[in-house]
């Protein structure tokens, strides 16, 4: 057997049980391979539990930097018992398995093909710990000691990060170093290194290390928002639990202690954005998050949002579902519910961020176009981007920008007799005037409806007034084209006409993938869209390639749907690519789905 | 709901208020509703309150949800902003809108059916948060917009206008306010102005949540013999604990009282409600008491009416938040975004 060998290059996967405490070691392990300047690609699988329930975390080590998820896992850390069997059949051959050495394990329930690697975890806890708890979670720093001893993994690095996590309690920290060690000291003692190797590099850079769902947070502080409601749903309560923890330190008024902020827990998503919808009408930056299932109650106000052109953000962190489960793994699948959400004529503007850097630059971004455009804008992301740690570029922000509240009309306005109909257009770009409530003692005051009413607010159930309206809305959405992120093209070192057309966390899967398939020597342009509506570009990168793949997270090729109807394209001409099952899309998988489907048509075109 | 103005000529000798303003000032769009609504008769009584509180209309921020209720607010403060939402999801906007203005006063406007059915979990929370706001349901029992079904305060045995009888048991909306932590719960009754106009006066000038459950019979679809909900029955089962006045703050407290038979209570504002005690031992303080006396009468057939709780001391919605008083949709960017060197210590943070 020839076991594998890599520098730099190599998953690692954690099967744990929830609520052992592994989640913050692992993470620990991740973050000293990137501290070596090797960057990695970690990710949660974990269950709808509290405790009890299998959970996976797997980690990319990647030097050339490929952040999407590989597949195959080439050292499996098998700490849980019950899922033995299905884990260790996924060590790729050649692979390695550690496991916890301390009870005897029939050879039939290892493989001939892996390197098995045991150290008796619990033996050695059980021997240094008395107390229950802490054998429990020292196994964790344990079994970290001993695979930075096998993986080459600088000790004095994870020693840093443990004082930084731990700071001020040096008790803590010492007792950790001291597990650590115990774990590092069994292997040199006992066992080799693996042919799996992390070799101190300088491929980090600046970039930071950190969640879809903090960044969008942080997008919210920094775009302005001042009132947050939301109702807790996993993927995206941490938004709303990281924009309190950054409200509560940014916002934080100091003279008086007061808080320039209001964040309400609502008692389901239609109050969540009902109080949204009625800070955004008052004049207030607002915001919720939520998940597909808060998407589908929500479908109300935000139509209402559309025809009475109030400003609101969404926050949707796309999963899987409806049940218990589905719901803690990633999809793209409420691309279709968000961009046409609600009853009566609607579409909504949708920012489509691909990493967390982009979370924050688009968080921002969404509440300056809400107010510029008086509607909803969803940010898209989903379970991938936001709750795994990323690594991206920095956080940056020019002090010159201010906020854009758009077309408000203020007391001055007013008072100098300006002509005011909150639902008239005035500068040709569908976007009418609107004034705050309370804003002048006897001008611009309006009643507020979703339709029914002429330019002026007045109430009117003549069909043509409602027809101008919603011409008007239309243009409006025209508008939206120029002000959302441009979409994003890369073109192939050859002359190709065929054309790939991806989004969100698609994206590093699809780079790598991009790489994989030029090595072959298919060719492909690419195009990663980043808002809708769509601009003409995407309509045109289409039009110039004889067929496009459409590469996305969900079942019914709902990027591709929506590209085939708002821009009439034939659907022969878009190629679904499609990966659903709840885990993050791989290049492996992009790869093997284009190369065979572009040898099908090869061969398909020669027959 | 309508696109005819009123004409805005009025008698030179009309009546001003504190602010120089009339009570057609305070007057909106002719109303669309039947002739004879109850509904009309709140419409009044709002304005007349608002004239006699010298409130200024641009101030009063009024929300509603969908029904013959909820299209009341275009027939009043026609200066004002005004809302028309979704059905039953009127207290979400409001408290959302409250949450970016605490300095607005907030007029929340619904039926039986926008509060008791589709919209009764809303209505309850709004309730338990102390938003702070006036909150008046117009309850005829009855949903009228659709033609005639019963509503979720429709009290079981009463016979809609075919005859049907209704069989689920009646939501009390004051009990229940009662019982959520409402620090103002009220009932009365759209055709006795003398006692409306006061409790609409003490609601708009309480800090916290202010609810009005206020009967108003339904002329079209639910004023027959069998109704529980109509002008005779109403009449002739109004069982009122008290007559309030409402004095502001500043005026000196003139009261005809007899001793023993008054209760003075001063709120936030400094706002006196002198209540006339007319049912004995009644003390409008006392929530408990009140829940209890409610149940008692309610299963004596009695409709007891008046000011039923009041805390003069209640804290609001943004007091439990701890929000700066300036109001939120006036910060700007220099104190809403934290800048490039905050960020530069976040982004090391995260390495």
């Amino acid at each position: 057997m020839r076991s594998l060998e890599s520098t730099n290059d190599f998953v690692v996967k954690f099967a744990n049980v929830n609520g052992s405490g592994s989640a913050s070691a692992n993470s620990m392990f991740a973050k000293s391979i990137l501290r070596m300047g090797v960057p990695v690609a970690a990710r949660n699988i974990f269950p709808s539990n509290i405790q009890g329930l299998p959970t996976w975390y797997e980690v990319r080590i990647t030097g050339d930097g490929h952040l999407g998820r590989r597949g195959g896992v080439d050292l499996m850390v098998a700490m849980n018992p019950q899922t033995w069997d299905r884990d260790l059949a996924e060590i790729e051959p050649g692979g390695y398995l550690f496991y916890d050495s301390t009870k005897a394990m029939p050879p039939t329930k290892f493989r001939e093909d892996i390197t098995v690697v045991g150290v008796p975890l619990t033996r050695m806890c059980n021997e240094a710990y008395s107390v229950p708890r802490e054998r429990q979670l020292f196994k964790n720093i344990i079994y970290v000691g001993a695979l930075a001893a096998l993986l080459n993994i600088e000790l004095a690095v994870i020693e840093t990060l443990l004082a930084e996590q731990f700071a001020g309690k040096d008790r803590v920290i010492k007792a950790n170093v001291e597990a650590l060690h115990m774990g590092a000291n069994y292997v040199t003692t006992n066992l080799e290194p693996l042919g799996l190797r992390v070799e101190r590099a300088d491929k980090v850079g600046d970039r930071i290390y950190v969640e879809g769902n903090q960044a969008a947070a942080l997008g919210a502080v920094y775009g302005g928002a001042t009132v947050c409601a939301w109702y807790p749903i996993t993927p995206s309560t941490s938004v709303a639990e990281a924009f309190t923890s950054y409200c509560e330190e940014f916002r934080t008024d100091p003279e008086t202690g007061k808080a320039r902020y209001a964040i309400v827990q609502a008692e389901d998503e239609i109050a969540s954005i009902g109080m949204v919808v009625g800070a955004g009408w008052n004049g207030a930056r607002a915001f919720t998050c939520t998940s597909g299932p808060g998407i589908s109650l929500m479908q109300e106000f935000v139509g209402l949002s559309y025809f009475a052109e109030i400003p609101a953000v969404i926050f949707d962190v796309q999963r899987g579902g409806p049940s218990t489960g589905m719901p803690t793994r990633t999809q793209q699948s409420d691309l279709l519910s968000a961009a046409y959400a609600s009853h009566g004529d609607t579409k909504h503007v949708m920012l489509l961020p691909m990493d967390p850097g982009e979370c924050f630059e688009m968080g921002a971004l969404a509440f300056d176009l809400s107010d510029r455009l008086q509607t909803t804008i969803f940010v898209m992301l989903d379970l991938d981007i936001g709750m795994n740690e990323w690594l991206t570029k920095p956080f940056s922000w020019d002090d010159s920008r201010s906020l854009d509240r758009g077309k408000v009309m203020s007391f001055e306005d007013l008072e100098s007799g300006r002509e005011f109909g909150r639902y008239l257009e005035v500068d040709g770009d569908g976007i009418p005037y609107r004034t705050y409530p309370g804003v002048h003692p006897t001008r611009g005051g309006y009643f507020t409806r979703g339709t029914s009413r002429n330019p002026y607010a007045r109430y009117s159930e003549e069909g043509s007034v409602y027809v101008d309206n919603v011409q008007r809305l239309l243009r409006k959405f025209e508008t939206a084209k120029s002000l959302v992120p441009a979409p994003i093209r890369h073109d192939a070192k050859a002359a190709t006409r065929t054309g790939v057309i991806y989004y969100g966390s698609t994206t590093p899967a699809m780079d790598e993938a991009l790489q994989s398939l030029a090595a072959q020597g298919l060719n492909l342009n690419a195009m990663r869209v980043r808002g809708f509506p769509f601009a003409q570009e995407v309509m045109d990168f289409i039009a110039e390639h004889d067929r496009v793949f459409v590469v996305e997270q969900n079942r019914d090729a709902q990027l591709r749907t929506l590209i085939m109807t708002e821009g009439d394209i034939d659907p022969a001409k878009l190629i679904a690519v499609l990966h659903y099952d709840g885990t993050p899309i791989t290049a492996r998988f992009i790869v093997s789905a284009i190369s065979g489907l572009l040898q099908a048509g090869v061969r398909e075109a020669a027959e | 709901m309508t696109y005819i103005l009123k004409p805005q000529l009025h008698h030179p000798n009309l009546k001003t208020n504190d602010l120089g303003k009339t009570r057609r000032d305070y007057e909106g769009s002719v109303s669309t509703l039947c002739a004879g609504c109850g509904h009309d008769s709140i419409s009044a009584a709002i304005i007349q309150a608002a004239f006699e509180l010298s409130l200024p209309p641009h101030r009063v921020a009024k929300l509603s949800g969908i029904g013959c209720s909820s299209k009341t607010p275009d027939y009043f403060l026609g200066n004002s902003h005004g809302f028309n939402t979704v059905h039953g999801r009127m207290p979400s906007v409001l408290t959302g809108a409250n949450l970016a203005n605490r300095d607005l006063i907030y007029l929340g406007v619904s039926g039986d059916g926008d509060s008791a059915s589709i919209g009764f979990g809303q209505f309850a929370h709004a309730v338990r948060r102390g938003v702070n706001m006036t909150y008046i349901v117009e309850n005829n029992g009855v949903y009228g917009l659709t033609k005639g079904q019963f509503s979720a305060t429709s009290d079981k045995g009463s016979k809609s206008k075919k005859g049907v009888v209704n069989h689920d048991s009646a939501i009390d909306l004051v009990s229940v306010a009662l019982q959520l932590g409402a620090t103002f719960v009220a009932r009365s009754f759209s055709g006795d102005k003398d006692q409306l106009v006061p409790l609409i006066k003490a609601a708009l000038s309480h800090k916290g949540s202010a609810f009005i459950d206020c009967i108003s019979p339904c002329i079209q679809f639910n004023n027959h013999a069998g109704s529980t909900k109509s002008f005779d029955y109403v009449r002739e089962h109004n069982e009122a604990v008290n007559r309030l006045d409402y004095v502001v703050g500043r005026d000196p407290i003139e009261v005809d009282y007899e001793p023993g038979t008054n209760t003075l209570v001063t709120q936030h504002d400094g706002s006196v409600l002198n209540l006339h005690k007319l049912a004995a031992h009644y003390d409008p303080t006392d929530r408990i008491a009140a829940m209890t006396y409610l149940q008692q009468r309610q299963a004596a057939g009695e409709v007891v009416t008046g000011l039923l709780y009041v805390d003069p001391t209640a804290e609001d919605l943004h007091e439990n938040l701890e929000t700066t008083s300036t109001p939120l949709n006036s910060l700007g960017t220099a104190d809403l975004v934290p800048g490039s060197a905050a960020l530069a210590r976040i982004n090391a943070g995260l390495r």
